[in-house]
């Protein structure tokens, strides 16, 4: 794992005690408003419905013990004993009050944290497949070139004030779990001819309007990628739209100009930068490789692992849902649900956060991450370990065994937190899997990714939802949009809306005819919802969702 | 004017604990809605509005709102301005933890 060197130390310090002046300056009187905003911004601090925000990067989602325990200890003495994981690898606090935020700030620079440039028009907090480092099917970790590019975009002075925000992922692995084709620049580590380089994927994102990134190089050597994503960068803030704050960002600027255009003048200005890059930025890189080298795998005996698993059906159930292969024999990858059913996706007290720390340090080589489907991993377990590890995780509420699977359910915090949402997201992700767990079917349904956005922002990702719900004020009352057929992954694809969005009260139960339709419709157990509506399209599905109309249609 | 004015609070976030607000008619600020002063008149509405927006020091993002009157006082008509008379709907946390 990355450490702060002395100057991203003083570096954090000396923001921190600006901001500490700033926020003194705003209460005493001599900043406005309106100066203080983009300068509380720039620290992550948000203004919500009921209370402050703050938005703190984890940086490609990776953490320690020690800054989990940290992100615990905050939530217990500066906010109500909780936090918020996001889509985007960050931790939201919910409750915070502006004078306290200064020392908040102190207390995660204390573990080599802060919450710089997670909000305003810069380039955001860099994120990554959160198998990274463990994956079976990976290239390479992908988590030195993210934090290359991390210290490349803190306070970059030329980004900081692009036409609008931007957001760049990085997987190393071929199955892509970092939604890298929905970001503004998407990096895939990939090898060729023995060399490591970078497929480079470009005007990608959600929102308003979606778009599925374009290949703008398909490989690129690793020793360019900080003058290529630069040229990247500026043809952008050049070219951006700052006219209209809904065409500002990169995948319209693409959309615009064709990716013809937008390579040539990347090409263009690459090679004007390219030598201004001496090599210092590959010195640094190979120096953060050597941070992320692997641990020294344990013995890889599976002890009782194998005798619990037939013994056990609780057990088993969570071993068939929760875990992923991993690189190292005798190894596994353990995702821990943050979705118990009923309970806010994303959240984790800060008594769960301290029991995953202490279970990171004993049984997990002192790793974490945090992943974009807000559920927290613990990326290296030895098989050996996996009883103690699922006990202690069922005495901490944290062994739903349920991912990948309809309770499994990403949303936003929606307008039960959010100043710009249009309805709700939080309940209707509690309702659906309180629901499908009453239904008992979850695990014969199988895999089926739902993500509700609570605006069409989309930081729910519900355009890549196998079912996508959008929550939105229609005539000031709650209403929920449905889309189909998404899907985040290499096969990336935007979801279809279906048509008349449904009321509050009756959204759960479109679902619900959603789903159970399906179990007629699939051509058998291993055809999964997703592959079912590649398959018929959208009619059979349509034709569950809106039986009334149908009828009314036919009369 | 061509359209009907519909009574509105003005109503902002604390600048110190972010929490939401509505002014009252004695120029203070309330954390209950009933408490608020109703203004049915456009004119007399913008007035009370610049008058939030230069408490700069107590609230921030004052804007109006539309409200009923009622038998207790103001009462919320969008569903986003009831949410912030009471709190997350998900934990008893904000105005409904009654603190």
């Amino acid at each position: 794992m990355y450490v702060y060197d002395d100057f991203d130390e003083a570096f954090v310090r000396a923001r921190v005690a600006q901001f500490r002046g700033q926020v003194e300056r705003r209460i005493d009187g001599s900043l406005t408003e309106d100066e203080f905003k983009p300068l509380r911004l720039m620290n992550g601090l948000y203004l919500q419905l009921h209370a402050y925000m703050l938005r703190v990067a984890i940086p490609y989602g990776t953490l320690d013990s020690a800054k989990m325990r940290a992100l615990a200890d905050i939530a217990d003495r500066w906010d109500k004993g909780y936090g918020h994981f996001t889509t985007r690898q960050n931790i939201q606090y919910n409750w915070p009050e502006l004078r306290d935020v200064p020392d908040m700030l102190d207390a995660l620079a204390d573990v080599g944290m802060h919450a710089i440039q997670t909000s305003g028009n810069t380039i955001r907090n860099v994120t990554a497949d959160h198998f990274a480092g463990a994956a079976a099917d990976e290239v390479a970790d992908p988590r030195p070139v993210a934090e290359l590019l991390r210290q490349w975009s803190t306070d970059h002075a030329e980004f900081q004030f692009l036409p609008r925000k931007f957001k760049i992922a990085v997987t190393g692995a071929a199955h892509d779990r970092a939604v890298t084709k929905a970001h503004d620049i998407g990096l895939r580590v990939v090898e060729r001819d023995g060399e490591i380089g970078y497929e480079v994927i470009v005007g990608g994102g959600l929102g308003r309007t979606p778009m599925i990134g374009k290949v703008l190089r398909d490989f690129l050597p690793q020793a360019d990628l900080l003058p290529y994503c630069e040229a990247i960068v500026s043809v952008y803030n050049l070219l951006g739209r700052r006219d209209n704050k809904f065409k500002a960002r990169i995948k319209i600027t693409v959309h615009e100009n064709g990716i013809e255009t937008i390579r040539d003048l990347v090409e263009t200005e690459f090679g004007t930068r390219r030598a201004l890059f001496d090599g210092v930025d590959q010195a640094m890189l190979t120096r953060i490789e050597a941070q992320f080298a692997p641990p020294v795998w344990g013995d890889a005996g599976t002890g009782g692992y194998k005798a619990a698993r037939a013994a056990d059906p609780i057990f088993r159930s969570w071993c068939d849902t929760n875990l992923a292969g991993h690189r190292a024999p005798g190894h596994a990858i353990v995702s821990v649900s943050l979705k118990k059913h009923g309970a806010t996706p994303g959240d984790a007290t800060s008594a769960q956060m301290r029991v995953l720390a202490d279970l990171a340090e004993r049984y997990g080589y002192d790793e974490l991450r945090i992943s974009h489907e807000q559920n927290v991993i613990l990326p290296h377990v030895r098989q050996a370990d996996l009883v103690a590890v699922h006990a202690a995780l069922r005495d901490a509420d944290l062994a739903t065994a349920n991912i990948g699977l309809i309770s499994d359910i990403i949303a936003c915090p929606g307008m039960d937190y959010c100043a710009l949402a249009t309805a709700r997201s939080i309940p209707v992700a509690q309702e659906i899997a309180e629901r499908f767990d009453a239904l008992k079917v979850e695990h014969d349904v199988g895999p089926l990714k739902i993500k509700i956005s609570g605006c069409i922002n989309a930081c729910g990702h519900h355009h890549v939802g196998h079912i996508g719900i959008l929550g939105l004020d229609r005539a000031g009352v709650e209403n929920y949009q449905i889309t189909l057929g998404g899907d985040g992954t290499e096969d990336a694809a935007i979801g279809t809306r279906t048509g008349p969005g449904f009321a509050a009260d009756e959204v759960v139960a479109a679902v619900e005819r959603l789903v159970l339709g399906y179990l007629d419709l699939r051509r058998d157990g291993g055809e999964t919802f997703l592959d079912c509506y590649r398959r018929l399209g959208m009619a059979p599905f349509k034709a569950l969702l809106y039986p009334a109309r149908e009828t009314a249609d036919a009369a | 004017m061509s359209r009907s004015f519909t009574p509105k609070v003005v109503t902002a976030n604390r600048l110190l604990e972010g929490d939401a607000v509505w002014q009252t008619e004695d120029d203070g600020w309330t954390p209950d809605i009933a408490y608020a002063e109703l203004i049915d008149d456009e004119a007399v509405a913008e007035v009370r509005l610049l008058h939030a927006q230069a408490q700069s020091d107590i609230v921030v993002g004052a804007y109006l709102a539309e409200a009923t009157g009622g038998h207790d006082g103001p009462a919320p008509v969008h569903f986003r301005e009831t949410f912030r008379t009471r709190g997350p709907s998900n934990y008893p946390h904000g105005k409904q933890a009654g603190h």
